[in-house]
């Protein structure tokens, strides 16, 4: 048990455990007597200092993973690297969202509890053993349900968190049972070992079982089809920067685990140069057959979040569920990345390239990443633009935002590009996301199922403009009812401003964000 | 120091793009309440892309295909930042450069939120100009989809009769359309290897026959909603009539012309097998080919039957464009050098009338009478109390009727003789489609202009009986631009048809050249 080197490897969690007891001191202990502004700027500092030196701290943490008894246990760099930094940039940007928020008084205990939470998700996206993952996605989820419920005074909030714990606790207990399954299956928990048992074993019910509590559990985190229940009343009563960190930092620790449970059979390559060729391809035909029934399940999930989310949205009049359920949505398309499975298995020769470009470059893990990274950016920029709404006129209607053009221009032009980026229209890095996705996924497998589900994919796209529409012709096309200005905190303003800049420069000039994610799988 | 720098003068071709997004970006941040500031640099902004786009014209006549710009703009997947200009995207820029400047001149007395008008104007126009301009097919579809939003603002915020609607229908067809697209981009994207998107290397990747026969269809048709073509074209006359009149110019002007621009460019070029005969033919139907033709066909017919009966003016127009754009669709259906030079040349002839037409239409007649019926308009003898607007539309509607000595009866000629060529039975229904587009021109400009019945003095509930505004410098300017466009082009079709030709020649001969 190397104490030095799980130290090193953990070292950002660290600093956010120690940022948040910080926060928690400072605010507890010094700031009893001081004003709110005077704590919700001490708090925030906290929080983003933390966030800050966790980041630092990533450079320490990668190169090399914790193995324990010889197996990895978190691992570094590659999609770990990429998702612990993508959540922390997260983390600081909905920390800054909650400057001018008044939902609570217990700002120290809330910076906290999402520090915290974003250790788990730390956790979360490195886990490469099935405890591990339990651990931090219990911590990530449980900081969750008490955010959902941390304004008090409103009935919403509460009946959010009541739902949200429910729906939460039970789908972690099917997550645990099919962990346990697994565990029965090979003897193992650690990822790399159940694969290698599995792909020895070859298919079986049981594991067919196990597979779907596990889709079961994680469905459940990404707001997938049939597991999104929660989502419209959690993003709907939810504090506006709880509801933020739900829809970003937790997309993105999941669709992280999913890309390391999904994308990385390492094993079969040990076997293609010890000259055991038999063995090679008798695990590949294991592999065919196991991952064929494993992806289709994940297709058919992801196909109904695509249609479902799309859907649903267009019947809806608040604001915080038609987010909501776009997030189903996107987690749709996103598990479409997850679900492809490279198409030509005959030779071992075109299955390694097909299986390089999972992995590589133009990939899609590399594809999801992005989609996701991004989709969390934006989500942030249209909750903060959600609150400052809701503030002003106490409700999230769409109603709410007539003539917001004349309110506030720079909020309104602010909604318009995160919007138009979420529909996907170019030049935003929403659409950029999407083509790449889409690309992506057409380059590792070919067909007439991934051909459909692109399909279906952009044609849900296209559904999709509607809804979005519906918010932007309330904001600049439809006559006001109140023509107040609409006042927002200067903090929350420039955030909002930097987010919608960060969108747009990342959708003209993709290379920056793609080129530092394939620099860090090299 | 300067005597090696020559740089061809089309490269400049980039700049109309570019200008005219960063006016639009200043139309953005111009402290409200300056509208005459506004119109100005809006109309400084749309002259220097058009004098752009002249300088290219002229100075390029005898070039075939040139490169403006190639800036890697995603290596790793291929992707080009590429803009060339061959002599149909010449002559396109041309008429996207004609189109603003009119639009912004039948835009000046536009009051309301001014800079925002100016700011989705310029920007609809700077997409436009990327389509025409761009030589790789991402790019091209990037620009293709940056041009739906404005158009929504457009017609939602300034439009007419029913505009939210019509502008959420406009919005959702024209993704649609470019949804259908998108498919087949990764589609033949992906089949061809994931190397490169441009238009030249994706045109010579080999795509297997099987593969551009289902991909063929996808792609015109998604490209086809956006042209107007029956049955996907019932966002046109719906879109044009409750457009204000620059987005109702612009719209049935140029932006239906990047639909068909989409067809020969993406369709036709990348995808030539999916023309093939099928082997098997049903009622006369034996290959897309033939499909699309009778398509274009019924829409030539279908528009100027369904103009006729109509009773607002400018929704005779709509259908009119509708009609218009068949016989450009007809003429890429021929895949003849003489059918395909004519649809170009309609693209072009079409977007200066029909840009006259709604100008007439929507400016000068409605905005002083304040209705659109024609059974109103007959009562108030425009021909005596708007001269100049009853011999603008006679102008207009004998360029629109494809009278000889006007650009619209060189496109509409080539275009038919080359479908002769294809096949007679489309010349035929094509033929009928012109005698109903004269009967329709002359009912709507009997009635509105030079009607017979008598003036009563309580049959006018929304003109006050005084005489009318003036008629104001920009719309001379504008119409007098328009038509004599229009005229110099049907008295010497040479100045386009020698650009057109060359470029048509070559697009046939080996995909995109």
């Amino acid at each position: 048990m190397n104490y030095s080197d799980l130290f090193r490897v953990t070292l950002p969690e660290t600093m956010l455990e120690i940022a948040a007891l910080l926060v928690l001191v400072a605010d507890l202990a010094f700031l009893r007597k001081a004003g709110l502004k005077a704590r919700v700027f001490s708090a925030i500092l906290f929080g983003i200092l933390g966030c800050g030196a966790a980041f630092w701290a990533l450079q320490y943490s990668a190169g090399s993973g914790y193995s324990f008894d010889g197996a990895l246990v978190l691992a570094q760099g590659g999609t770990a690297l990429v998702a612990q930094a993508g959540i922390l940039v997260l983390t600081a940007l909905t920390l800054l969202i909650l400057a001018g928020e008044d939902f609570t008084r217990h700002i120290g205990e809330f910076v906290a509890v999402v520090l915290m939470a974003a250790a788990g998700g730390m956790i979360v996206a490195s886990a490469q053993d099935l405890l591990v993952i339990f651990v931090g996605l219990e911590l990530l989820s449980l900081g969750l349900y008490i955010l959902t419920a941390f304004a008090k005074t409103s009935g919403k909030s509460a009946e959010a968190a009541i739902k949200y714990y429910l729906f939460g606790g039970m789908s972690a207990a099917f997550l645990l049972f099919g962990f346990s399954y697994l565990y029965g299956l090979t003897g193992s928990t650690n990822l790399v070992e159940i694969q290698d048992a599995l792909l020895s074993q070859g298919p079986s019910p049981l594991l067919y079982v196990a597979w779907i509590l596990v889709v079961a559990g994680l469905g459940f985190k990404v707001a997938a089809v049939p597991f999104h229940l929660w989502a419209p009343d959690t993003y709907e009563g939810a504090p506006a920067p709880a509801a933020a960190f739900i829809a970003s930092v937790s997309k993105v620790a999941s669709f992280a685990l999913l890309i390391t449970i999904g994308a990385s059979w390492h094993s079969i390559f040990q076997y293609s140069f010890n000259g055991d060729s038999g063995e090679y391809l008798r695990r590949l035909h294991s592999y065919a057959a196991i991952w064929s029934s494993t992806a289709a399940i994940l297709l058919v999930v992801a196909a109904a979040s695509m249609i479902v989310g799309n859907l649903a949205a267009l019947a809806q009049v608040s604001v915080r569920r038609l987010l909501a359920y776009s997030a189903i949505a996107h987690a749709g398309y996103m598990l479409l990345g997850i679900a492809t499975l490279p198409h030509n298995l005959t030779s071992p020769a075109i299955f390694i390239a097909a299986f390089n470009r999972i992995l590589g470059a133009n990939g899609t893990s590399n594809a999801v990443l992005y989609y996701v990274l991004t989709y969390g950016l934006t989500t942030i920029g249209a909750f903060g633009v959600v609150a400052v709404v809701e503030r002003a006129t106490g409700s999230d209607r769409m109603d709410s935002f007539l003539g917001l053009h004349k309110r506030n221009p720079v909020l309104a032009a602010v909604l318009l590009i995160l919007f138009l980026s979420l529909a996907g229209i170019p030049p935003l890095v929403g659409f950029w996301a999407k083509f790449n996705l889409f690309a992506a996924v057409l380059g590792v497998s070919a067909g007439p199922i991934p051909f459909a589900l692109v399909a279906l994919a952009v044609a849900m796209s296209a559904v999709s403009l509607y809804y979005y529409l519906q918010v932007l012709k309330r904001a600049y096309v439809m006559p006001a009812v109140d023509e107040t200005p609409i006042k927002t905190h200067p903090v929350t303003l420039l955030v909002l401003v930097a987010i919608a800049g960060a969108v747009v420069l990342a959708g003209v000039f993709p290379t920056l964000l793609q080129g530092w994610i394939e620099a860090a799988y090299r | 120091m300067f005597s090696n720098f020559h740089p061809n003068p089309v490269t400049l071709l980039a700049y109309t793009i570019y200008l005219s997004f960063a006016g639009a970006l200043l139309q953005v941040v111009l402290p409200k309440g300056k509208n005459s500031l506004s119109r100005w640099l809006a109309l400084g902004t749309a002259v220097a892309g058009l004098a752009i786009g002249v300088v290219a014209f002229a100075t390029s006549i005898g070039q075939g295909l040139v490169t403006i710009i190639d800036v890697p703009w995603v290596p790793s997947m291929g992707i080009h930042f590429l803009l060339a200009a061959d002599g149909i995207s010449r002559v396109l820029v041309l008429l996207t450069g004609l189109a603003a400047v009119a639009g912004v001149l039948f835009s000046w007395n536009i009051e309301r939120r001014v800079n925002a008008f100016f700011a989705f104007f310029l920007a609809l126009i700077g997409g436009v100009y990327g389509v025409f301009l761009s030589f790789d097919l991402f790019l091209l579809f990037v620009f293709y989809e940056i041009a739906i939003v404005p158009k929504y603002f457009l017609i939602a915020i300034w439009g007419s009769t029913r505009r939210e609607y019509a502008a959420m229908k406009l919005a959702l067809y024209s993704f649609v359309g470019s949804a259908m697209v998108l498919i087949g981009l990764l589609a033949a994207y992906a089949t061809a290897g994931s190397h490169s998107t441009g238009l030249v290397a994706l045109a010579h990747a080999n795509l297997s026959v099987s593969f551009q026969m289902w991909c063929f269809p996808l792609v015109f048709t998604g490209f086809a909603i956006l042209a107007g073509m029956w049955p996907f074209h019932t966002w046109a006359p719906t879109g044009h009539v409750a457009a204000p009149t620059a987005a109702s110019m612009l719209l049935a002007g140029v932006v239906m012309k990047l639909g068909a621009y989409g067809c020969l460019r993406v369709g036709i070029a990348l995808l030539p097998h999916g023309l093939d005969p099928w082997g098997f033919s049903f009622i006369g139907i034996g290959s897309w080919r033939d499909v699309f033709a009778v398509l274009a066909v019924i829409g030539i017919i279908y528009g100027a039957l369904v103009a006729l009966a109509q009773t607002d003016f400018k929704f005779v127009i709509g259908y009119s464009s509708v009609s218009h754009m068949g016989f450009v669709l007809l003429g890429l259906m021929t895949l003849n050098q003489i059918g395909m030079t004519g649809a170009v040349l309609q693209m072009f002839s079409h977007g200066i009338i029909a840009g006259l037409l709604f100008a007439i239409v929507g400016r000068i007649v409605y905005e002083r009478t304040h209705t659109r019926q024609l059974a109103e308009l007959e009562t108030m003898h425009l021909s005596k109390r708007l001269p100049f607007a009853a011999w603008a539309f006679v102008i207009a509607g004998m360029a629109s009727m494809g009278l000889p000595g006007f650009s619209g009866f060189v496109a509409e000629l080539q275009v038919l003789i080359g479908s002769w060529v294809a096949n007679p039975w489309w010349t035929a229904a094509a033929g009928i489609g012109i005698v109903v587009g004269v009967a329709y021109t002359w009912r709507a400009l009997q009635k509105a202009f030079f009607s017979d019945v008598p003036v009563h003095a309580h049959d006018h509930p929304h003109e006050n009986g005084h005489a009318f505004a003036a008629i104001t410098w920009p719309e001379v300017t504008g119409v007098t631009l328009l038509a004599g466009v229009s005229l110099a082009v049907g008295i010497y079709p040479r100045i386009l048809l020698d650009t057109i030709e060359p470029a048509v020649k070559a697009l046939l001969a080996g995909g995109a050249q």
